[in-house]
């Protein structure tokens, strides 16, 4: 590694001046250069998220009015699945487990870490690109391939899987037991396991470019704090993804090959089946050894993103830098020991169930550390409320609101009777779901541009902010009543229980919500694609920010900066120095003779 | 409903666009380059106070969801252990709230107070151990706390005392339904394997097994009040679980092997029913039922009936695509009751006698499918008043 970053060094400041050579196709399309393939990652990821969000409006709508038909479902779903207008409750599953699938993976993982761990690491540790362009060029194609492979299984004859998307076997193992566990399922695992090869890419790349390829003074403690969580998520799924990949091919092996990993004593149908000696129970460890770390894959990045922009915003530098990157490492390192928290119930031995709860529990305090950081961050500031702030407090809010139910979810008793219940879904939509995507947003309105060199409209960001933010907690807050109410999820209908008959008006109000919150995501997608063309162009350091990526040129160039790559002197939070009369201070700008670091 | 609702969406979609055009026109004035999307003095002060505004949404929708929704959580747990879960729920949620009103009060405030202005500076304030010393450890203390009390309770309720005095029963799913084998006088289940189910024999019992010859199947679960009830769960296809949301119990059926819970019911259904919240509750629901029967008639179909409250046992492990309907009543009677149930009920290995018994002239005879099911009945009637004498003869 070390030779090619000598070679990116010295070889760069000619090599840009040939790149005018640049072919379309090199250029948009197999391109090697990071903040092309953090674009090409980012639009991929906001088509995924329509898709994935559309879906939830569709099966909410079926939640809110069971009896009533609507046109819409006939149109998008077709005969087969929304006769006359009415959604089957197959494909309600399929429904479900696709958005759960589509989000999780394809949005707030690849499309959140993968367009800022790309655009970002380079740009702020001052390298002229990632590590291995090529493999980075591969990781995005074959997510890309994936996320083609996931949308096909959309179309296959019997539907796509339909077993949530944990794909618990027996039910994502038998065809018998449910349609969408032929082909759809088939193409699911194939999919993902395509996913996992395009995500280690990923993620060795970004773990030997931060450790490799920092510029001159960078050292670990002067990192953004961005960096960091870039850098601790890759490994978490480093460590975690692969077993993953082995639970799915081991599935694959149980589906096609009659091995019985996870099956065991089965009789459907009509016959027994010859699967003898097998466990569901270990898959749900492999898929949560890997399922628990992905929360962390997703909120991390969401959470460095977040520090970043509020100390920028505020104008003051993030209180306890030290202490934020600890928590990281705490909630990184507890993160793979915690989840058996997901399966108190699933039969595993009740002592099992004390470890976990203990270990999960402790997580509760690098979170306290981290929201309380931020919090004081804001105290005595000079807030700057440009919209990417206000999505980045809104971050802060929803995961308070959302991790603070995790006391109640992590410990084993209390879990007991709220697990798979509606609660859980408030919980961990709020937690990973809301705040991993408002960190997203707040991610792409800071850094638009960068990306595009021209400015997204401030004015419609406050107008997508504010009615996300009333949306959100809108969806989600009634929620928690609906599971506390003791209804299980993933029902097509609650209209079977004359006992829940009285949560309908709520079912009503959350769809409502959802409804009006899932339009006006349209504002922010007519903000971002007329910005790109029509946009007001960007200074260079438009939000007065002192990392490195705001010392490159407005235009991209292949290599980042025209001359030498400009060398690191202090930590990246020098807002309002009292040293200096500015109120920011770039990291590459040399100490003042006898300037003391004033942080630890 | 459904045209109101596209109706709203339509308005504000065109209020959206509205202020988009607005917005457009103004950004066509004024140099290519300049700092017009960044937010000025002017938008900090208008953006503070809505975030202003904004908590004070937080604290409104809180308080008012609480009033409004409250009491749909569920309310008196139904057995013994679910009081000490309920305890420490609730403390638990003054815990929650204690801290996101404070937390979120912080947050918003210091984004409100703080909000930017060109004169300010900001106070260049980058850490301090004391702070961080103070949220490090309170947290810990309090969850310490927390995890304690949790333990204590979750030891409490997973571990069943294996001398203990307790009824044993066996919960059986499939999809999509729950089935229940009781075991009968001598309280020891007889051993199953699916790949013994055949005919009437759906559990796949092992009848060669002396303890299952008194084992009893039944689709409606009932439980004395006042006993320890121990189950013992299988499943003979995919995962499901087993979720009794007013006992506070549940616990996932995994084909291949048995998990157990175990719980002490506190009321019958009948106590249960007159419960005042539940009296409330029902109330709530047969007015709801009401009104939408008034709609249903009016479109020309039946009248919904009146709810009547019982205890449930529920799946909540996603199972398939009739998931949402898999569910058997429970009925939790006093003891007498029950003893009283239980004996009116035949045996499995009554059934199966029966059932092979009216098969034998149906082979013969080949009777149309209605002198068999006759046929059958009658069988059934003989055998059940059989039992019964027996019973009744050896007491």
């Amino acid at each position: 590694m070390s030779a090619e970053a000598h070679d990116h060094d010295h070889g760069h400041d000619h090599e840009h001046e040939h790149h005018h050579k640049d072919t379309f196709i090199t250029k948009y399309i197999f391109s090697i250069d990071h903040k092309m393939i953090a674009k090409q990652y980012l639009i991929t990821g906001i088509i995924m998220g329509i898709i994935g969000i559309a879906m939830s409006l569709l099966f909410r709508m079926q939640l809110a009015w069971p009896e009533e038909s609507f046109k819409i479902f006939n149109v998008l779903l077709g005969d087969k699945f929304a006769p006359d207008g009415v959604m089957a409750n197959d494909i309600y599953l399929a429904l479900v487990t696709i958005h759960g699938t589509i989000m999780v993976f394809f949005v707030l993982t690849a499309g959140l870490s993968g367009t800022f761990s790309n655009l970002l690491i380079p740009l702020q540790i001052g390298a002229r690109d990632m590590a291995s362009g090529f493999m980075n060029m591969i990781s995005y194609w074959l997510f890309f391939l994936s996320a083609v492979i996931m949308l096909s299984s959309l179309f296959v004859e019997a539907g796509p899987a339909s077993a949530g998307w944990t794909i618990y076997p027996p039910l994502s193992a038998l065809p018998q037991a449910i349609p969408g566990s032929g082909a759809g399922m088939t193409l699911w695992l194939v999919s993902m396991a395509i996913f996992i090869a395009s995500s280690l890419m990923g993620s060795l790349n970004y773990i030997v470019t931060v450790i490799n390829l920092r510029t001159k003074g960078m050292s670990m403690t002067r990192l953004p704090l961005t960096i960091w969580t870039f850098f601790v998520t890759a490994i978490i799924g480093v460590i975690s993804f692969p077993v993953l990949l082995s639970a799915a091919l081991l599935l694959i092996f149980d589906r096609s090959f009659g091995t019985s990993f996870f099956l065991s004593d089965i009789y459907i149908a009509g016959e027994v089946l010859h699967y003898q000696g097998g466990s569901p129970v270990l898959f749900e460890h492999l898929f949560w050894f890997l399922g628990h770390p992905e929360v962390y894959i997703v909120i991390l990045p969401a959470m460095g993103l977040v520090s970043e922009i509020m100390a920028t915003n505020a104008r003051k530098p993030i209180f306890g830098y030290r202490a934020m990157i600890m928590s990281v490492l705490a909630i990184a390192f507890l993160s793979t020991i915690v989840w058996g928290h997901h399966m108190f119930i699933s039969g595993m031995n009740p002592f099992l169930g004390s470890v976990f709860t203990f270990t999960t529990l402790l997580i509760a305090i690098p979170s306290a550390v981290k929201a309380f950081n931020w919090i004081t961050t804001l105290w005595k500031g000079n807030l700057q409320f440009n919209p990417a702030m206000l999505f980045s407090i809104g971050m802060v809010s929803t995961f308070i609101t959302g991790g603070l139910t995790g006391i109640i979810l992590g410990d084993s008793t209390l879990d007991i009777n709220v697990h798979d219940t509606y609660f859980v879904i408030a919980h961990f939509h709020l937690v990973m779901g809301i705040s991993a995507l408002y960190g997203m947003f707040a991610g792409i309105y800071h850094w638009f541009p960068k990306m595009y060199g021209r400015m997204l409209n401030k004015n419609l960001g406050y107008i997508h902010f504010w009615i996300t933010a009333v949306c959100a907690y809108g969806v989600f807050f009634p929620m928690h009543f609906i599971g506390l109410a003791g209804l299980p999820r993933r029902y097509y209908t609650n209209t079977n229980f004359p006992l829940f008959d009285d949560l309908q008006n709520v079912n009503v109000l959350i769809t409502t919500f959802a409804l009006v919150g899932g339009a006006f995501q349209l504002v922010f997608l007519y903000n971002f694609f007329s910005s790109i063309f029509y946009g007001k162009k960007a200074t260079q350091n438009p939000w007065k920010s002192t990392t490195l990526e705001w010392t490159t040129p407005v235009e991209h160039i292949h290599g980042n900066w025209p001359g030498e790559i400009p060398h690191v002197y202090r930590w990246p939070y020098d807002y309002s120095n009292p040293n200096h009369d500015v109120d920011f201070v770039p990291q590459n700008v040399p100490m003042k003779e006898g300037e003391e670091v004033l942080h630890h | 409903m459904t045209s109101l609702l596209v109706i709203i969406v339509v308005v504000l979609l065109a209020v959206a666009l509205w202020q988009l055009t607005k917005i457009f026109d103004l950004t066509q004035v004024g140099a290519s380059s300049d700092d017009s999307q960044v937010a000025s003095d002017n938008d900090n002060n208008i953006q503070g106070y809505i975030m202003f505004g904004f908590l004070a949404f937080i604290y409104i929708f809180t308080i008012y969801g609480l009033l409004k929704w409250g009491n749909l959580a569920l309310h008196t747990p139904a057995s013994e252990h679910g009081l000490l879960v309920d305890n420490l729920m609730n403390i638990t949620w003054v815990l929650i709230f204690t801290v996101q009103v404070i937390t979120q009060g912080l947050l918003y405030w210091f984004s409100f107070k703080n909000r930017g202005h060109k004169d300010r500076k900001a106070l260049f304030f980058a850490d301090s151990n004391k702070l961080e010393a103070i949220w490090s450890i309170i947290p810990s203390v309090v969850l310490a706390c927390l995890i304690l009390y949790g333990l204590y309770a979750w030891n409490n309720i997973m571990f069943v005392d294996k001398d203990e005095d307790v009824v044993e029963i066996e919960l059986y799913a499939q999809q999509f339904k729950w089935t229940a084998r009781y075991a009968g006088q001598d309280n020891v289940l007889g051993k199953a394997n699916v790949r013994l189910i055949e005919g009437i024999n759906t559990l796949g019992v092992d009848m060669s097994d002396p303890n299952a010859q008194d084992d009893i199947v039944v689709t409606e679960l009932h439980i004395p009040k006042g006993k320890k009830v121990h189950f013992k769960m299988r499943s003979q296809d995919v995962l499901h679980s087993a979720y009794f949301p007013h006992f506070r119990a549940q616990m996932n059926c995994v084909p291949g092997m048995v998990t157990e819970f175990a719980f002490v019911p506190t009321y019958t259904t009948s106590e249960y029913r007159e419960l005042p919240f539940m009296v409330e509750k029902v109330a709530h629901i047969n007015k709801l039922r009401a009104e939408k029967s008034i709609d249903l008639v009016a479109k020309g179909g039946t009248a919904l009936d009146p709810y009547t409250f019982d205890y449930l046992l529920l799946c909540n492990k996603i199972c398939g695509a009739s998931h949402y309907n898999m569910q058997m009543k429970v009925v939790v009677d006093t003891p007498e009751d029950y003893k009283k149930w239980l004996s009116e009920k035949t045996t499995l290995a009554q059934d199966i006698k029966a059932a092979a018994a009216a098969e034998k002239p149906a082979e013969g005879a080949a009777p149309t499918d209605t002198t068999a099911k006759v046929i059958d009945t009658v069988k059934t009637v003989v055998d059940t008043v059989k039992a019964a004498v027996a019973k009744v003869a050896m007491k």
